[in-house]
């Protein structure tokens, strides 16, 4: 039972859920879609889809984006405006700042 | 054995060789060896030794060689070579080559006799190239010095100290390679340095892009707990979708619309009163020296202008609709101090339009409290003194309403309509009346139709009633003949007595007043001839029951005793006059406007011939003012124009004199003395008023 629930509530959750954002809609748009795909393709290994994720950001929409991907953390962090985005995914929460 | 082997030379030499053997013969040798010499002495000197030697034995000292006299003349041979004595005859060295011993051929003969070390150097050697060079720095620098003092001074004098310090200097310049060669004989350097600009320096710093801060905690139950909401939400969504379709997605997007009209409305949900306020507070801020200037600011120069005073302009009110319009009527309230009616139209028989109604408090000076709009343009207006939130008002085509300020309507409660006996002309003059026996509030109105009516509100109906038909013979009497049909005159103004009820005056187009009863209906109680042309106004003074003022197209005011058929005073102005009101304070001052735009204040207390203030107030003199008032309180008038301006000024000190005190008497307050004022001038005029008048 508790597994089936786990793997029931893993596929429920297995969408983005925007927490904070701070970008235009289309720009938020557009960077969900692309971690979303980073952390699918890096399932298993955090870091290199936060690599991902940053230098693909750094290339479209310009330097310099800092990434956080975790289960467990606190920040407190100052970004440029209109360059936040925060969102849960499954089990992870990824952070995404712009801080120039 | 080599002793004896002297020559002959030896004779010669003998002494030479006698030291010579001193010194190298051994010491046994010597006294041989002297022995010889003496011999040799004595052979030499021959005969003088001899014959010396004669006087003389020999003494033979007793370790003398014995030698026999053939020995004795044995002749030895000597050799003197310059061989060094003490070098060796034979120096035999081991060769190594050879591996035996090998005697040297020639044995060096040098022998050194004496050896001194000096301190002398060759002078291209290192060391005294060095010296030299260490020295010549030292005599360069002295060398110089000298050189330029020894150039100014005479040169003659100084060719040789100078050549040998130009050799000096030569000296040195080998030292140091760089010097320039300079003219010994006449060389001045000289040096000069440019002025450098000072340095500045400048920095600039762009403005860093906005930043802002962001927390939060990630953690397993916050994400869980948010997904569970989200999905949740979601769920809620699809039910609601579900449902029945088209009235329900209506009610939706009409809440939507609520929702946002709602966000967007949250301004004027503040409340009104608090935005009030702050417009108030605004404007008071904007406007501070005019409201300090209001409350504050007397005319100190009006102390040395000995009765003349000044008009200070305060506010001035416009309302942009409103500027195509003139200002037809203004009013005070008399309850409110600060509040004043404001009624537009326009005075153009050919450009009639709409009208305005605009209440204008003092507190804000750039927006009216009150707005309401008319289909006809006004003429006239009255705010009632009991019910201040009643204000009357007469149209230029004729009806009169009613508007109540306590309703937030932009309608009159009442207006009179064709049927309810409005007039046929313009409506020139309304005024408030006592509310009749049965409390109900009643107006007068006057209009070029000829006729006064009574305008009573009966339970939310107004009713009304013929006072009194003006007409040019006389009053219009009914049954007159149909061969004469009544010309109905003009009424242009009228104003009812402040403390005689029923008595008021009326003014008419044709220049003529009417002094009226309201009791009488059919007769006037006296006509005065006037003015040539229309009365554009007639007040009564606030204090003297007998006077009243009336104004003209003609240019003039005359002042009147109601009892003299004829004018107490005349005043011209040289241009058309729009209207006159009196003081509230005085019972002798009273303001008058004129259609050059100028305001002429009077005090008749002061000078009884002309104006002791006559001031241009519009900016252009295009502007004609058309009504003046008197706020009842405060030393302000407010003065209307034909563009739609309002414009307010504070009476100077000197126009609002109060009679001297005498010392030690109190003065009386009050409109005894204001009564008194006007007698005492008045009595003045008329006991000789058949001589000075005429």
């Amino acid at each position: 039972m508790e597994k089936k629930d786990e793997a029931d509530y893993k596929r429920a959750h297995s969408f983005a859920l925007v927490r904070g954002s701070d970008m235009p809609d289309e720009m938020r748009a557009e960077t969900i879609e692309m971690c979303v795909t980073a952390l699918e393709k890096f399932a298993s290994d955090n870091e290199k889809a936060a690599k991902m994720i940053k230098e693909t950001m750094d290339k479209t929409f310009g330097s310099l984006w800092n990434v956080v991907i975790g289960e467990s953390f606190g920040l407190d962090i100052t970004h440029d405006v209109k360059g936040l985005l925060y969102f849960y995914f499954c089990t992870v929460a990824i952070c995404i700042w712009k801080c120039s | 054995m080599p002793q004896k082997a002297t020559s002959q030379k030896n004779k010669q030499v003998s002494p030479k060789v006698a030291s010579q053997s001193i010194k190298t013969a051994p010491p046994k040798a010597v006294k041989p060896a002297v022995k010889k010499k003496d011999d040799e002495n004595a052979t030499d000197m021959g005969d003088v030794a001899d014959e010396w030697m004669q006087g003389k034995t020999l003494l033979k000292p007793p370790d003398q060689l014995q030698l026999s006299e053939a020995e004795l003349k044995e002749e030895l041979t000597r050799v003197l070579t310059a061989n060094n004595p003490h070098a060796p005859q034979n120096i035999v060295r081991y060769s190594f080559k050879e591996r035996c011993y090998k005697p040297i051929s020639n044995v060096d003969q040098l022998a050194i006799h004496f050896s001194l070390d000096g301190n002398m150097l060759h002078k291209d050697s290192d060391e005294a190239r060095r010296q030299k060079a260490r020295m010549s720095i030292a005599e360069e620098y002295v060398a110089d010095s000298i050189a330029v003092d020894g150039s100014e001074d005479g040169r003659k004098e100084n060719l040789g100290p100078d050549e040998e310090k130009g050799e000096s200097e030569d000296k040195g310049t080998r030292g140091k390679k760089e010097q320039k060669l300079t003219n010994q004989f006449n060389f001045s350097e000289r040096a000069s340095q440019t002025h450098n600009n000072p340095l500045r320096e400048k920095a600039s710093q762009t403005e860093p892009p906005p930043r802002a801060n962001f927390s939060a905690i990630a953690n397993q139950w916050e994400i869980y707990d948010y997904y569970i909401v989200e999905l949740q939400k979601q769920e809620r969504t699809k039910e609601k979708q579900k449902a029945p379709p088209v009235k329900k997605e209506d009610e939706k997007s009409k809440k939507k619309q609520s929702t946002t009209e709602s966000q967007s409305d949250d301004i004027t949900k503040v409340s009104s009163k608090v935005v009030q306020i702050l417009e108030r507070m605004v404007n008071q801020n904007r406007f501070d020296d005019i409201a300090q200037d209001f409350k504050y600011f007397e005319d100190a120069s009006d102390e040395f202008r000995e009765q003349e005073g000044t008009l200070l302009p305060l506010w001035k009110f416009q309302y942009e609709k409103a500027k195509k319009l003139a200002v037809t009527a203004l009013c005070w309230s008399q309850v409110y101090k600060d509040l004043f009616a404001v009624g537009h139209g326009s005075y153009d028989f050919t450009k009639q339009g709409h009208g305005m109604l605009l209440f204008y408090s003092l507190k804000n000076s750039t927006y009216p409290e009150f707005i309401f709009k008319t289909d006809s343009g006004i003429m006239c207006l009255d705010i009632h003194v009991g019910h201040p939130h009643l204000v009357a008002v007469g149209f230029y085509d004729g009806s009169v309403a009613v508007y109540n300020m306590k309703e937030m309507g932009t309608q009159p409660i009442h207006k009179s309509t064709a049927m309810t006996g409005k007039h046929t002309d313009p409506v020139w003059q309304v005024k408030w009346q006592k509310d009749d026996m049965d409390n109900h509030p009643n107006f007068f109105s006057v209009s070029s139709d000829g006729r006064v009516t009574s305008w009573t509100l009966v339970k939310n109906e107004l009713m009304y009633m013929d006072v009194i038909k003006l007409s040019v013979d006389g009053v219009a009497l009914e049954g007159q003949g149909d061969d004469q049909l009544p010309t109905m005159a003009c009424g242009t103004s009228f104003d009812f007595h402040k403390q005689i009820d029923y008595l008021y005056i009326v003014g008419t187009a044709e220049g003529k007043i009417h002094k009226c009863s309201k009791a009488y209906s059919s007769q006037f109680l006296e006509t005065y001839n006037a003015h040539n042309m229309a009365v554009d106004a007639v007040r009564w003074n606030h204090f003297h029951p007998k006077v009243f003022i009336s104004c003209s197209a003609d240019w003039t005011v005359k002042i009147w005793d109601q009892t003299i058929n004829t004018p107490m005073f005349t005043f011209d102005l040289n241009a058309p006059v729009g209207d006159v009101a009196w003081a509230p304070y005085s019972s002798t001052v009273f303001a008058a406007v004129t259609t050059d735009g100028k305001v002429h204040v009077f005090d008749l207390n002061v000078n009884k011939y002309k104006a002791i203030c006559e001031q241009l107030v519009v900016a252009k003199k295009k502007n004609k003012l058309t009504h003046v008032e008197f706020n009842p309180v405060h030393p302000i008038i407010i003065v209307g124009d034909d563009r739609g301006y309002v414009t307010c000024l504070k009476v100077s000190p000197n126009l609002r004199k109060m009679p001297k005190e005498k010392k030690g008497q109190d003065v009386p307050k009050g409109p005894e003395v204001e009564v008194a004022k006007m007698e005492k001038i008045l009595s003045l005029l008329r006991e000789p008023t058949s001589a000075v008048k005429k």
